[in-house]
């Protein structure tokens, strides 16, 4: 029982869930949508600097949720700053392949970042647990939603792949 | 039926708070003896939805291979068996709750539509632009959301009983919002999110003393505590079939008699009718007239099972058992170190709604499934509350007819187990 929990609840996830990274409203932000999953009323509002040439100078969040989706977005917020936007959907759908178990070692081409893929693995634990995907992709559909020009993401249970 | 009897009884050891031998009750529900991840599973998500005692089981398989048919339609053998057991569903409902009348028994899909039932057709006739309505800050949103639609449409007003940090309603409040406009006081009797008993007489005499209606959203109530509606006295009672261990899809609209025939129809169709012509329909009276096109025939009468199950069992029995759960719950999870539990109202049900330190009610509940312990894990469908007590969400463990103390242990060391894992 514990060693796949422990598989989720890795320390990294703890320290970020606890110790959230770019946490707050930055100044100067020009995209931010808000995502909320109505199944737990967890809520996250992402914020985006993007420059003119469509990279990401900062990403930061707000909000409350559980340990898997303050981590994530902590650690989405991390690898995203100095992306493209190109490159943070790619991230996006590699993360997402990887959470739903679709794609255990998914392989992200055309991202100036080798290491990006495996800093979020330790997310990977999440497909164990099906009701919790949603969970590890909250910020993800939010982060895509503000990217878009939108200002409200609200995460349709139904539409989140849980296998 | 005769196996529920046999199961009343003194007994004394782990189980002792109640006049039921545990064990015994929980050989009649097969799920029970589940594994889930290899533990024994710990079913503590009742409030939820009850599991299914093998007498109700039985009796949907019975209607089904002996005697199933149409009800009120034919004159055929089947269709009078089955109108039959039918209707004796009725009779066991309305016996269930002492209803002065069969006929003040209307069966829905289950308490939302039960309250959806009352807004579209008691409400859209009776109320107009300024009325009021009461609602408390506790109630599920199958108990508020219906009144905001009639509140869009209509004009009426939506009125909130406050309650305390304990979660106890504060009499008095409610009191000073009842006015000569207030035309119907919708209100629980437990709530599913915190587990306090409302003082459901005074907030219905309290009611009728300015003229208002009173519907009591009994969903929690009815597996837990022996009802009569004509000693509480309310205008309508509602509940669901598969939280007191019937099947889903059916559930209880009861009215007074006088009331209900004074409502119009909410669908309409067959069987809710006595003369159709091109130019005009006449309807039936209750509970027919709420009935239209063919009804959940076999989920009624595995309701009429539960029932029998319930009754065979003695809710004064079950009532004592839950609360001996409750107090040792209280007790036992109370003492977990960083525990803190929502909701302490001077009287509640077996419901504990807790959160534990800064740690998210969904790592709770992650942690907890995988020892085999099921707990509900959310805003249990009543944001307002969660708001109430600047939350987002609660783990919650409500306890039934079938559960033990040892169960309640099992969930203690399952939140031990949560902390071993988030204090690292």
């Amino acid at each position: 029982m514990m060693e796949e929990l422990r598989d989720l609840y890795q320390e990294v996830i703890l320290d970020h869930g606890k110790n959230p990274r770019n946490f707050g409203h930055p100044e100067g932000a020009n995209c931010e949508a808000h995502g909320y999953n109505p199944v737990c009323g967890d809520t996250l509002t992402v914020y985006l600097t993007v420059d003119d040439a469509g990279v990401i100078r900062n990403a930061a969040f707000e909000g409350r949720g559980c340990a898997i989706s303050l981590a994530s977005a902590s650690m989405m917020t991390e690898v995203l700053i100095g992306k493209t936007l190109e490159e943070a959907k790619k991230l996006f759908d590699g993360f997402h392949r990887m959470c739903t178990g679709e794609d255990v070692d998914p392989q992200v081409s055309g991202v100036d970042d080798e290491d990006a893929v495996e800093r979020l693995q330790v997310l990977s634990g999440v497909r164990e647990f099906p009701v919790r995907v949603k969970c590890a992709t909250l910020a993800w559909h939010t982060m895509q939603a503000a990217a878009a020009g939108e200002h409200e993401c609200p995460v349709d249970p139904v539409q989140v792949t849980t296998e | 039926m005769s196996k529920a009897t046999t199961a009343v009884e003194v007994l004394a050891g782990d189980n002792s708070t109640a006049a039921l031998d545990v064990e015994r009750v929980r050989q009649d529900f097969p799920i029970l003896r589940q594994m889930a991840y290899g533990q024994p599973l710990v079913y503590l998500d009742n409030a939820a939805s009850a599991q299914k005692p093998r007498q109700v089981l039985d009796a949907m398989q019975e209607a089904y291979e002996t005697y199933y048919s149409n009800v009120h339609r034919g004159v055929h053998h089947l269709s009078q068996l089955s109108t039959d057991a039918f209707e004796a569903a009725r009779d066991k409902v309305a016996r269930f709750i002492n209803a002065r009348s069969v006929d003040e028994i209307v069966f829905t899909r289950g308490g939302t539509e039960s309250i959806n039932l009352v807004a579209a057709t008691y409400g859209r006739k009776f109320l107009t632009a300024g009325d009021e309505i009461v609602i408390s800050h506790m109630e599920h949103h199958a108990n508020i959301v219906p009144w905001q639609m009639l509140r869009d449409e209509l004009g009426v007003v939506l009125k909130v009983a406050p309650i305390d940090d304990d979660g106890n309603l504060l009499l008095d409040e409610y009191e000073k919002l009842l006015s000569p406009r207030t035309r119907l006081v919708a209100m629980t009797h437990i709530s599913n999110a915190l587990g306090t008993v409302t003082p459901i007489r005074d907030i219905i005499r309290l009611a009728h003393e300015r003229g208002a209606k009173v519907l009591v959203d009994g969903c929690q109530a009815a597996p837990h505590m022996i009802l009569d509606v004509q000693e509480l006295d309310a205008d309508f009672y509602v509940f669901s079939g598969h939280k007191m261990y019937g099947p889903t899809g059916i559930g209880v609209l009861w009215g007074k008699e006088e009331i209900l025939n004074d409502m119009p129809p909410y669908q309409t169709g067959g069987e809710m009718i006595s003369v159709v012509t091109l130019e005009k329909t006449t309807f039936k009276k209750a509970p027919h007239r709420f009935e239209a096109g063919t009804p959940a025939i076999v989920e009624a009468i595995g309701l009429g099972a539960a029932v029998d199950y319930l009754t065979g069992l003695g809710l004064d029995n079950i009532h004592a058992h839950e609360d001996g759960l409750l107090a040792y719950a209280t007790q036992r999870l109370g003492a977990v170190p960083g525990l803190v539990i929502h909701g302490r109202a001077k009287e509640k049900a077996s419901i504990v709604s807790f959160l534990m330190e800064d740690i998210h009610a969904h790592d709770i509940g992650t942690i907890v499934d995988r020892a085999g312990v099921a707990v509900r894990v959310g805003h249990h469908c009543a944001q307002p509350v969660m708001e109430r007590f600047g939350v987002a969400a609660t783990a919650r463990a409500s306890f039934a007819v079938y559960n033990t103390r040892a169960e309640v242990d099992a969930l203690a060391e399952a939140l031990d187990k949560v902390r071993e894992l988030f204090a690292r």
